[in-house]
């Protein structure tokens, strides 16, 4: 690592360690670990998306099975009363199930073929915990799910000790995540997403590789699906949907897929903005409102404009800055490349026929 | 017995029959070029070989082995490795790490290994980067390990996609028109380079339009027209053969 | 059987309105192979565009039935002309840029679109249904005990209409053989003299429009609709280009009806709330055991 580098972990790492004594709001401190989940998700879809370059929409549906998965074996629902420190496993373990399953049979379509695949699987999701109401609760979901318990003692509603938990996680998780990018099964994802053909002649069974890489990334969308429920001790339907399934999608956009530094940025910036930063403001322009007697201020709900606002950040980081906030060295060479061969038109057809499947 | 033998294999696309009943065989430790006209059906043979294409009929038998209907990467693991006649390297991975890739099928470490950074992951990755800097000494290409792969010259992009091939420890190297777009004194580098590579025990198949490169080198050389074997022999042979003449000039070529 | 005739007209009629959207999603992927994520948007766009005109023609004044269909007509045409227009600009601003860009990227900018633009619904008017005014007179028929009105006829009819119109335009004129040139070969079509900028925009104006039609057929057959309804209705329409074979005029028309058809019997004989589930599985098994469409083997015809 890189001086700088090294100076902003070790800036990061102290502060992400003080903060529930800094900010002494538990209101604030519950708001860190929602974005703690939204860092974890967002890494897991940079496997797929910013590593494997394979666009996978639909991923809440992974967060939504390590939810139900932790709600099934931990809740009157059923009756059983599984660990949750099991269950982070198990959660993670069933997620990456249903990322085979999903796509063992669609890994070979066409990318954005892929991109609807997963988007129907998105929809499906949600849909089928909605009407399998005898297994799921329905629109109401289950609740009274089992809280984390730690040495006898019940994490309970207390937000602290979800955030240690959620840090450690984030940590293991980052540590692991640089290790492979570096690896063997690294180099052979970013192989398959530079040219799939040439990778197979490489020796990389590229069905298997992206499969892994799929069934990754949904694992840890399953893991963050376990620490939500175990958060809140309840779960639906509605957490799971198209919506968040975009605002992963716009947190490694943001911060730059394919880098796992920029993608942990987008994802901070994209969970605060949702959990704490958009209502801060609306009620920072409430009093502004009422300070200078401008009813319009006093009114306006800034939540309303967060898909807008995700939306905004997918058009101009796409059209402006498509490497992201931190992009990795090679995928902003990558996206600025082809975009001056876009803007330098004419050099637009040697580009295609060089994307011709001929060998 | 022959490394490589292809048994009257046949390859139709629709009704275009690309390659018609072509026998060939491969020694050990030689030099074998496949020439013919634009759109012969020489790739296509190169493509049924490393399975992108199954044959239509016939046999394709390495080192004793059935390949047809192998995937590429059972095609690489089985010890052939090819280079591209449109290059096709990892455009965004630096040269390094193309010829890091190329080890793919020769390197053990897994899943665990790579995610735990594991002593064997680590050290398997370490011998990994000496071999691939090694392979680069060798084609030419060590000051530009960190260089993206297209941001080489063309002549040194193939030279890369040698090398990354070459990382694949293949029995048969497969080179499809490596001189194209090079100029003269490459050409001639590149035909050290060919010898060089089969002194290191590595028998190679060669797709090639430069007749100076394919005489110079060739033990044996097979004709294509159409898809179909008119010719084959030593060079000098080949050469004055009526109906290879033909064949070229009837093309214009 | 009589049941079954029932939701076989209102498949029809709301496979025509998949069937207009889906010719949206064809035509585009045809010509520079983008699924345009805010295409269903466009269309419920198509939906507020027609309720905010008919709030502003007195409608209780008319009520002979020729004037009527002259409000129908403009309301139709006005909310066509503005789809189209943002669908234009939508290209020029979003796309365009990107056309030569790796492929995910004008994926990502258009779902960044499609957001857009349902927030831009849900702020113009709010996140509760709108309902679209309802100005023809409730007259049903019935034949062979199947009951239906006169909008059912109406949807079907506009539908089958513009769907002529379009095989009409893209078969016959100069413009539509440029966009089915341009669709095969870009980079030939642009060699052979044609404008591939002004081919793609207009492309892009023309699925709108018929978009803009879906629009407000849906609204008068609903009666209500909101801000959100794009985006379901679209990926459902999406589906039925895929069944037709993406690219493939033809093919995107009977997908829509096959489409409108399944979600009515499914919504008869399973249950409304399946309808989602059952045509996405529908998607991913299309997708995956045929991603060339139903129409079978050959290339499908590009537009
Ligand atoms: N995937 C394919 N589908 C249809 N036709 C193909 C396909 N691949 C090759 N062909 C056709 O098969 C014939 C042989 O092509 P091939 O690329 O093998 O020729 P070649 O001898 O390598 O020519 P060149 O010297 O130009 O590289 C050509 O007519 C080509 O158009
Ligand atoms: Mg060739």
């Amino acid at each position: 690592m890189s001086g700088p580098r090294r100076a902003f972990w070790a800036v990061l790492i102290l502060i992400a360690l003080g903060l529930p004594f800094i900010d002494r709001n538990s209101a604030h401190i519950s708001a860190y670990v929602d974005t703690g989940y939204i860092v974890l998700l967002a890494l897991g879809l940079n496997i797929i998306v910013g590593y494997t370059g394979l666009l996978a929409l639909g991923f809440a549906a992974f967060y939504a099975v390590g939810a139900y998965t932790y709600a099934f074996f931990a809740s009157p629902q059923f009756g059983m009363h599984v660990s949750f420190w099991l269950m982070l496993a198990g959660g993670g373990a069933v997620s990456a199930l249903f990322g085979v399953l999903l796509g063992a049979p669609t890994l070979r379509l066409r990318g954005d073929y892929l991109a609807i695949v997963t988007l129907g699987f998105g929809e499906i999701v949600p849909q089928l915990l909605q009407n399998l109401d005898k297994y799921t609760g329905g629109p109401d979901g289950i609740a009274s799910i089992d809280q984390p318990r730690l040495f006898g003692f019940s994490f309970g509603f207390n937000p602290v000790p979800y955030y240690y938990v959620c840090l450690a996680v984030l940590a293991i998780s980052l540590w692991l995540l640089n290790n492979l990018r570096h690896s063997r099964l690294g180099r052979a994802w970013m192989a398959i997403r530079e040219d799939e053909l040439a990778a197979a002649h490489m020796g990389i069974n590229t069905t298997a590789t992206k499969l892994l890489a799929f069934a990754m990334g949904s694992a840890f969308a399953g893991l963050a699906g376990v620490l939500l429920a175990g958060k809140y001790g309840a779960v639906s339907p509605s957490g799971f949907d198209f919506n968040t399934s975009i605002m992963i999608l716009a947190a490694i956009v943001l911060g730059g897929m394919g880098n796992l530094t920029g993608v942990f940025v987008g994802g901070i910036i994209i969970g605060l903005l949702n959990s704490l930063l958009l209502p801060q403001a609306s009620n920072l322009m409430h009093a502004l409102g009422r300070f200078t007697h401008i009813p319009v201020l006093q009114a306006v709900d800034l939540n309303q404009y967060r898909f807008m606002v995700y939306g905004g950040i997918l058009v101009l980081v796409m059209l402006f800055r498509p490497e992201g906030l931190i992009p990795s060295a090679t995928r902003r060479a990558e996206l600025r490349v082809q975009h001056h061969d876009a803007v330098v038109t004419g050099a637009g057809a040697e580009h295609m026929a060089a994307q011709e499947p001929v060998v | 017995m022959a490394l490589l033998s292809l048994r009257e294999v046949s390859k139709s696309f629709g009704g275009l029959i690309a390659v018609k009943e072509l026998s060939l065989d491969v020694e050990p430790g030689s030099i074998v070029s496949l020439i013919g006209p634009n759109g012969a059906g020489k790739s296509t043979v190169f493509n049924l070989i490393t399975g992108i294409y199954e044959p239509t009929h016939g046999d394709v038998v390495f080192a004793g082995r059935r390949l047809n209907g192998l995937k590429p990467n059972a095609v690489c693991a089985a010890g052939i490795m090819r280079t591209f006649q449109n290059i096709r390297l990892f455009a965004f991975m630096t040269v390094l790490e193309n010829v890091m890739v190329g080890q793919h099928a020769r390197l053990k470490a897994a899943v665990w290994d790579g995610a735990l950074h594991t002593r064997f992951a680590s050290n398997e990755d370490k011998a990994a980067d000496r071999k691939a800097m090694e392979l680069l000494e060798f084609v030419g290409l060590e000051a530009y390990t960190s260089f993206w792969a297209r941001n080489l010259p063309y002549g040194m992009q193939r030279r890369l996609e040698i090398a990354r091939a070459l990382a694949g420890e293949p029995q048969l190297l497969l080179l499809d028109e490596p001189a194209a777009g090079t100029n003269p004194a490459e050409k001639d580098a590149l035909m050290q380079l060919v010898r060089s590579i089969r002194d290191r025990g590595v028998t190679i198949l060669l797709i090639e339009h430069d007749m100076r490169l394919v005489m110079g080198i060739s033990d044996e050389v097979h004709v294509l027209d159409y898809g179909e074997k008119i010719a084959q022999g030593p060079p000098q042979a080949v050469r004055r053969n009526p109906r290879v003449i033909e064949a070229y000039l009837g093309k214009g070529a | 059987m009589h049941q079954f005739l029932q939701q076989l007209i209102n498949g029809i009629a709301l496979g025509g309105v998949y069937a207009l959207i889906a010719l949206g999603y064809t035509m585009v992927y045809g010509i520079i192979e983008l699924i345009n994520f805010a295409h269903g948007d466009v269309y419920t766009l198509g939906t507020y565009f027609s309720l905010t005109i008919l709030a502003l023609i007195p409608l209780s004044t008319i009520t002979s039935g020729p004037e009527l269909a002259l409000v129908a007509v403009a309301v139709i045409l006005l909310a066509a002309l503005l789809c189209g227009i943002v669908g234009v600009l939508i290209e020029r601003l979003a796309y365009r840029r990107l056309r030569n860009a790796p492929r995910l990227a004008p994926l990502i900018t258009a779902i960044g679109v499609s957001l857009i633009l349902e927030n831009i619904m849900q702020i113009w008017k709010g996140t509760s249904e709108v309902p679209f005014p309802q100005f023809l007179p409730d007259r049903w028929h019935t034949v062979a005990g199947v009951r239906f009105d006169d909008r059912s006829l109406l949807v079907v009819g506009i539908s089958l209409f513009f769907m002529i119109a379009l095989n009409l335009f893209v078969f016959r004129t100069r413009l539509g053989a440029a966009m089915r040139a341009t669709a095969q070969d870009r980079d030939a079509a642009q060699l052979m003299g044609i404008n591939v900028n002004s081919t793609i925009a207009w492309t892009f104006f023309i699925g709108s429009a018929l978009a803009g039609v879906a629009g407000f057929v849906s609204g008068l057959y609903y009666g209500t609709t909101f801000f959100l309804n794009g985006y379901q209705a679209g990926l459902k329409a999406f589906t039925a280009a895929v069944l037709g074979g993406i690219g493939n005029i033809t093919g995107a028309m009977l997908g829509g009806f096959v489409i409108g058809i399944v979600e009515a019997m499914t919504s008869q004989y399973i249950s409304d709330q399946w309808t989602s589930v059952v045509v996405f599985s529908i998607l991913i098994l299309i997708l995956v055991f045929r991603p060339s469409g139903l129409l079978g083997e050959q290339a499908p015809e590009k537009v």
